[in-house]
């Protein structure tokens, strides 16, 4: 396969995957800034969300308070925040543009119709009540295209980037949303298993799909380690660090590991490292320092793709 | 002007004998099914995105070649006269390349002034000497022939021009012929149609036959300037046809004169590249400095022999209009034959004497820049205003060897769909001739069709439509 078509399709769908967990985050910030709980400082969720996308600076510099109002629009719509919503979606359909003839015609025509449906949305704004719906559209679209993607393509190298730049994504995305959340919502003694509890930590799960997987897994109230735990090393979850990381080291093995033993070997430490982890032993290291050191990880998991595969420039 | 001949009605009003079934067949079908089948016809080719870009239209990035469902049809007995003239022509243009680019027999004879050559701007002296398989330079030709009356009043065929460089609009041929097919499934049930589908097939097996010598199973790419270029539609269409890969320049690189593509297992050679950009574009290096669209070292490696560029770099020599007039004694020189198809008579306005006559009959001819293509930079006189032409006669007195002039032809007509029903518009013919290690086409080509009553220009960036063009098997 060329170097540029399968960067196009890790791309596309490394955009989309990020458009929807943009929208998921968004909309739970958004829910709980309407509960006023006593408990929540104003913009403190809304700070929370720009600094899970590292955004702040961008957002200072062009917007006075973090209100709901103004990150709502930096996040979902500003075309000049390169990691609005807005922009991911455009992102994945011009690189599902150059590389049309290898995806199927059902993929390209849904991210076709999605790009032209939130161009317009931009145009047109969003209601105050059309917040939730149109984050469930995100959702939704998303959901529909890996969907296609699953139910119309052949299982080959094309299939394969497209899983990756997902997988790599959602690790990304999930260890962000754990660790800035926890460091906000550092546990006290006195309040566990109380109110604040169930709606902040109830709200990180809710993020990510995660509140009725929980109450299954755990059948009990909801504390801050086994959220974690869940997220961090459940193999069955489907956004958790461990099952992206499962599907990565599978989907890098198959892709084809002639020019890529660099890639492959990094892969498998950090793979190793999560299969021998407990959520005790994360604790007593520190949860924040073993997030970073796994988005550092990650980080340079894509450089090696890039170098590995894409022939990025500095090769 | 003469009411122009007809595809497909005779003077006295009757139907030709090629138009005779399908002419009966349209009898049956009520007016509200053509109406639903152009809608259908419409919708799908939005959908399936075959469009194209204008150049200076920022309004609408894209748009959709209009097709007309009346197709042109051409009897079996004129297709095979047509074919032989065509290959006749393409062989002629390529020993000619293959002359004046080695050792120029044909200016030694003093058929062609050598001034017009080597003096020529296409002309491409880097090209001096360079080989190439087979001695093949136009690989894809497009020869662009119309259908007018000739001064003893027959209506015969005339080559209007020969596109050498990236002739486009074959995706359209084929596309054309399956939105037919789909659209009026009974109506090739009917009559014997020559097939064309199979075009990509053909196209790789001449691409493949011209790869380097030493090279056994030949990797052929098509070479595109990226999704933004107005054909790319085309590039991505014939690369998925053929099953190749679709390139642009940084997907390739070159390393000790060898071509490389950059995939995901390494670098993988590259033996042929089907290239749609033009030379200018090609090679940082040689051309273009300021070209981000090519490959830098790409003309060495040709130079070298280790790659093969599908059309050859100086093409635009041979398809220059101020070389056309000389195609016909080009024809006798390297083939030792008359020409079978003919040129439209052609003053050349760097002779005194023809300056003088154009000029006097500005406003019954049409004019055409040397260099130009696309049916920009040309005037047509009969359908100009007065400040137009003036503004055109200056054009002419400042540089007029840069023009050329042509009687306004009567271009044949073909019944076409338009808004107020059915009414006979102005068509052209392009075939696509391969050339490798043999001449390969398939019949027929795509055909032009002017919208707007009376204009005599078909390009699609100045209004044109296509249709599809069956040509009849006996």
């Amino acid at each position: 396969m060329l170097s540029s078509t399968a960067d196009h399709l890790y791309w596309m769908s490394r955009s989309m995957e990020r458009a929807e967990n943009t929208a998921r985050m968004l909309d739970v910030t958004y829910r709980m800034s309407l509960l006023k709980h006593a408990l929540i400082e104003p913009h403190h969720e809304w700070r929370a969300m720009l600094s899970i996308s590292g955004l702040h600076e961008d957002f200072e510099a062009r917007y006075d308070l973090p209100s709901g109002q103004n990150v709502l629009h930096f996040m979902a719509l500003d075309e000049k925040n390169p990691g609005s919503i807005y922009n991911s979606i455009f992102n994945a359909r011009e690189n599902a543009r150059a590389v049309r003839g290898k995806i199927t015609s059902e993929m390209w025509e849904a991210l076709n119709a999605t790009w032209l449906t939130m161009h317009q949305t931009r145009i047109e704004g969003i209601e105050e009540d059309g917040v939730s719906k149109f984050f469930e559209w995100v959702k939704e679209r998303s959901h529909l295209i890996r969907g296609i993607a699953h139910g119309t393509m052949l299982r080959d190298n094309t299939f394969r980037f497209i899983r990756l730049g997902m997988f790599l994504e959602r690790a990304d995305n999930t260890a962000r949303i754990l660790d800035v959340k926890y460091h906000i919502l550092l546990p006290s003694p006195k309040d566990f298993g109380g109110a604040a509890d169930y709606y902040q930590w109830g709200s990180v799960l809710r993020s990510v799909s995660a509140f009725e997987s929980y109450r299954k897994v755990y059948r009990d109230q909801i504390a801050p380690k086994r959220v974690a735990e869940l997220l961090m090393l459940n193999t069955d979850m489907a956004r958790s660090l461990i099952t992206c990381v499962n599907e990565v080291h599978r989907l890098l093995r198959e892709i084809d590991g002639s020019r890529a033993n660099l890639l492959l070997s990094r892969c498998s430490d950090l793979h190793s490292r999560l299969h021998g982890a407990t959520i005790e032993n994360i604790f007593s290291y520190g949860l924040h320092e073993y997030l970073s050191e796994f988005l550092e990880e990650i980080y340079e998991l894509g450089k090696l793709i890039n170098t590995t595969y894409f022939w990025s420039k500095d090769e | 002007m003469k009411i122009a001949y007809d595809e497909m009605y005779a003077a006295d009003g009757s139907v030709r004998a090629n138009y005779q079934s399908y002419a009966s067949w349209l009898k049956g079908v009520p007016d509200d099914v053509i109406v639903r089948k152009r809608k259908a016809a419409e919708i799908a080719f939005h959908q399936t995105g075959i469009t194209f870009a204008v150049y200076g239209e920022s309004s609408s990035k894209e748009r959709l070649i209009p097709f007309d469902i009346v197709p042109r049809i051409i009897p079996a007995e004129e297709w095979v006269r047509m074919e032989a003239g065509l290959r006749q022509r393409v062989k002629a243009l390529n020993a000619f390349l293959h002359d004046i680019y080695h050792g120029q027999e044909i200016l030694k004879a003093g058929v062609i002034p050598a001034q017009q050559v080597l003096g020529n701007s296409q002309y491409c002296h880097a090209m001096r000497g360079v080989d190439v398989p087979e001695q093949i330079y136009a690989h894809i030709a497009g020869v662009d022939l119309v259908r007018a009356e000739s001064s003893n009043g027959d209506a015969q065929y005339y080559v209007l021009e020969d596109n050498l460089r990236t002739p486009s609009g074959v995706s359209y041929m084929l596309e054309n012929r399956k939105m037919m097919m789909r659209l009026f499934p009974d109506l090739f049930s009917r009559q014997k149609i020559a097939a064309v589908e199979h075009y990509p097939d053909l196209l790789l097996n001449s691409l493949r036959s011209v790869a380097p010598q030493s090279v056994t199973d030949p990797n052929v790419v098509v070479l595109t300037p990226g999704q933004y270029n107005s054909a790319y539609f085309e590039h991505a269409f014939l690369a998925q046809q053929m099953g190749i890969e679709l390139v642009d320049g940084n997907d390739l690189f070159v390393k000790n004169d060898i071509v490389y593509m950059r995939t995901t297992k390494g670098p993988i050679r590259v033996d042929v590249i089907y290239r749609r950009i033009d030379d200018d574009f090609l090679d940082p290096k040689v051309f273009n400095k300021d070209s981000m669209l090519g490959v830098p070292g790409l003309f060495a490696a040709y130079c070298a022999g280790s790659v093969t560029l599908a059309n050859a770099v100086g093409t635009g020599i041979a398809d220059d209009k101020a070389i056309y007039v000389h195609v016909p004694d080009m024809i006798r020189f390297y083939c030792g034959e008359e020409p079978i198809l003919s040129n439209v008579p052609t003053w050349e306005l760097g002779k005194p004497k023809d300056l003088a006559y154009v000029l006097e009959h500005l406003s019954e001819l049409v004019v055409k820049e040397v260099h130009g293509s696309g049916g920009y930079g040309m005037l047509v006189g009969p359908t100009s205003s007065k400040a137009e032409i003036e503004a055109f006669r200056s054009k002419i007195i400042a540089s007029p060897a840069g023009y050329i002039a042509q009687p306004t032809l009567a271009l044949s007509t073909c019944p076409t769909y338009v808004e107020s029903g059915v009414a006979p518009r102005h068509i052209d013919l392009r075939p696509y001739v391969l050339s490798g290690k043999e001449i390969t086409m398939v019949p027929g080509g795509l055909t032009r069709v002017a919208l707007t009553a009376g204009s005599l220009v078909v390009n699609s960036s100045q209004g044109g439509g296509t249709k599809d063009t069956w040509v009849l098997e006996n």
